[in-house]
């Protein structure tokens, strides 16, 4: 874009992508919280042509002083963490392996990005009906075999087993982008390495793990951000009982359990700023890796 | 200190073989270049020594001791790479320590060790810098610093200066060589430019297909190529080949003779011919001759700047004691 018709050019044909995105976040983002400050009960008869009720921030002064609150902070980021530590470490090993010259490469590479081709919906419930039922999963069966008693995954250990399934469809999209990373780390500097004296150890500590380090925020980021919007598996498992309620499941609630719409976009711009502290925080860190 | 033998040593690749048995003796403090072609099997039979190949059959002797199956930490030998291989993440003070600190070194000797490398190769004012920020020269001293601190009995180069820009290259040449007599350690390096193999080398290892078709100083190999392929590869131009009716009037089925024992004369040449493309080097002047009669072209080196334009006639008169004669399976006729 060298002169100034070509940037002008430029700015007018991107002008359309440009204000169709601006206003499909804007117009979303106005109305929730243009609702967070009034009383909107569509099932007590408030109804939008007869005017709502101006609240103030009574609906966010009720969405964090009530009890369920900061559990649902807590659990989200428990799945968040829980997720992360999983991929990222289950990945780096699965990248490292497949990274090995082996027969049928092709069709193991493929096999191992298929869970991210399955909907969340989908995958949640194939896990909980034939992997975590108590009386026909397989899980059951195996740990009958063993003479043990099986255990009821979604209610006795609820949030393990929703860190389970969400790992399950990420650790795909965390070893292809790791695998990528492995694939172009110069074979010479590992040879050189070799001649160093680094025994295999120190070679993964000392060349592998840094050269990945950029991937690695990479995939945390893009992981963090849809894992704080984690729903469907809640959803279909669970339904938000035994303390796996995140932050996301209780704005749901309340906009369509409670029918609060009020209550709930309070609760939506909490989680707008939650993610944002937690953006900011990451672009921080991928900022710093990215520089060197 | 530095000794190294190769005995009937061969590497294959699956079925290809890649280099056929090899005997070959690298003394102790020598500075012995492998050169040839490209694909010619010189950086395998360097990666052989260093053990980043396993060697299919043969024996390996670094020090009079059997380094066969050693593992190449274990061999006391450093390389340096082509794309110098450093860490990209670490200073350039913990890429020159870091062999030392893979060998449980303690911090006040590897500061020592790391700053009296960085003295030799000019590099105390870059310790703190990335590889990443630095110039190609510089990251080819950085490898080179690694590679001295682990005072290693032997150094291996591969095609270090394949990377550099001209000038600096003939710069790193002379760096090296001095860094020779100054440690006056083994080094084996391995090029495809003769230049650096003629200018560097205490013996120059020409290697053809994996087979050593000559071993010798670089005026042996200049003076008496032992065949066809050697006498075309040292040098520069390339010595002339002539075939035919002029190499049997000699008793050889092919002559050779370099640009610059040819001396080009008013009249009454030996030989004549057009002149086609000459370059002008000031010092001397190459001229790429055509229509001799002996070959497609011939290549001849004047002194300082000759006026001859291209088509115009060119007359020739070569040393014949200068000769060099082969016979038709290319070798040397003594």
């Amino acid at each position: 874009m060298a002169t100034k018709a070509s940037r002008s050019a430029a700015r007018l044909m991107m002008a359309p992508a440009v204000i169709l995105l601006m206003g499909w976040m804007l117009v979303p983002l106005v109305l929730t919280v243009f609702f967070s400050f009034k009383k909107y009960l569509p099932l007590r008869g408030d109804r939008w042509q007869n005017g709502l009720d101006w609240v103030g921030f009574d609906n966010y002064v009720r969405f964090v002083s009530s009890s369920s609150f900061w559990p649902a902070v807590q659990t989200t980021l428990i799945i968040v963490l829980g997720v992360l530590i999983i991929t990222v470490s289950l990945g780096v090993l699965l990248a490292l392996l497949l990274d090995q010259p082996m027969w049928g490469q092709g069709i193991v590479r493929i096999l191992v990005i298929a869970p991210f081709f399955v909907m969340p919906t989908v995958s949640a419930l194939v896990w909980k009906n034939m992997f975590m039922d108590p009386n026909n999963g397989l899980f059951a069966h195996l740990w009958q075999f063993f003479g043990a008693e099986p255990v009821s995954w979604l209610s006795e250990a609820s949030l393990p087993s929703i860190i389970l399934i969400v790992s399950w469809q990420w650790l795909p999209f965390a070893t292809l982008i790791l695998l990528t990373a492995i694939q172009s780390l110069d074979s010479e500097q590992l040879e050189a390495a070799e001649m160093d004296g680094a025994p295999i150890l120190s070679r993964f500590g000392h060349i592998v793990l840094p050269h990945l380090g950029r991937a690695i925020t990479i995939v945390i980021l893009i992981q963090t951000i849809f894992l704080l919007s984690v729903f469907a598996e809640i959803f279909v498992t669970t339904g938000g009982a035994f303390g796996s309620r995140t932050l996301t499941y209780l704005i749901f609630q309340r906009v369509l359990e409670s029918q609060n719409v009020g209550l709930g976009s309070a609760g939506g711009v909490y989680a707008i700023i939650l993610a944002n502290i937690v953006a900011i925080f990451l672009m921080r860190i991928v900022g710093k890796n990215l520089d060197t | 200190m530095g000794k190294i033998e190769l005995k009937q040593v061969t590497k294959s690749f699956g079925d290809v073989q890649v280099i056929p048995p090899l005997d070959l003796t690298i003394e102790d403090g020598e500075f012995t270049v492998f050169v040839g072609p490209s694909g010619c099997g010189k950086s395998t039979l360097l990666r052989l020594i260093a053990g980043l190949e396993d060697i299919t059959s043969g024996h390996i002797e670094i020090d009079g001791k059997d380094a066969t199956n050693l593992v190449p930490a274990k061999r006391g030998l450093a390389m340096v790479f082509q794309s110098y291989a450093l860490y990209p993440h670490m200073s350039v003070r913990k890429n020159i320590a870091f062999p030392l600190k893979m060998a449980k070194m303690d911090q006040a000797a590897i500061k020592k060790r790391v700053e009296g490398a960085a003295q030799v190769l000019n590099l105390t004012d870059y310790l703190d810098r990335r590889p990443g920020q630095l110039s190609g020269g510089q990251r080819q001293r950085v490898a080179i610093g690694r590679a001295i601190v682990r005072e290693p009995s032997a150094f291996l180069f591969d095609e270090p200066l394949s990377n550099l820009d001209a000038a600096l290259r003939v710069g790193m040449r002379m760096e090296i060589s001095e860094l020779h007599k100054k440690l006056d350690t083994t080094m084996v390096y391995v090029t495809h430019d003769q230049v650096e193999a003629m200018t560097m080398a205490d013996k120059i290892v020409v290697l053809q297909a994996g087979v050593i078709e000559q071993v010798g100083s670089p005026l042996e190999l200049y003076r008496a190529p032992r065949n066809i392929f050697v006498a075309g590869f040292i040098g520069s131009p390339k010595m002339n080949l002539i075939s035919g009716a002029e190499a049997a009037s000699h008793d050889a089925h092919t002559i050779g003779i370099r640009p610059e024992h040819i001396d080009v004369v008013e009249s009454d040449g030996q030989w004549q011919g057009t002149v086609g493309v000459s370059e002008h080097l000031g010092s001397d002047t190459f001229f790429h001759i055509h229509n001799t009669g002996l070959a497609d072209t011939l290549t001849v080196r004047a002194i300082g700047d000759v006026n001859l334009r291209h088509g115009d006639t060119i007359h020739l008169k070569p040393r014949t004691a200068e000769f060099h004669r082969f016979d038709a399976q290319g070798l040397r006729i003594a």
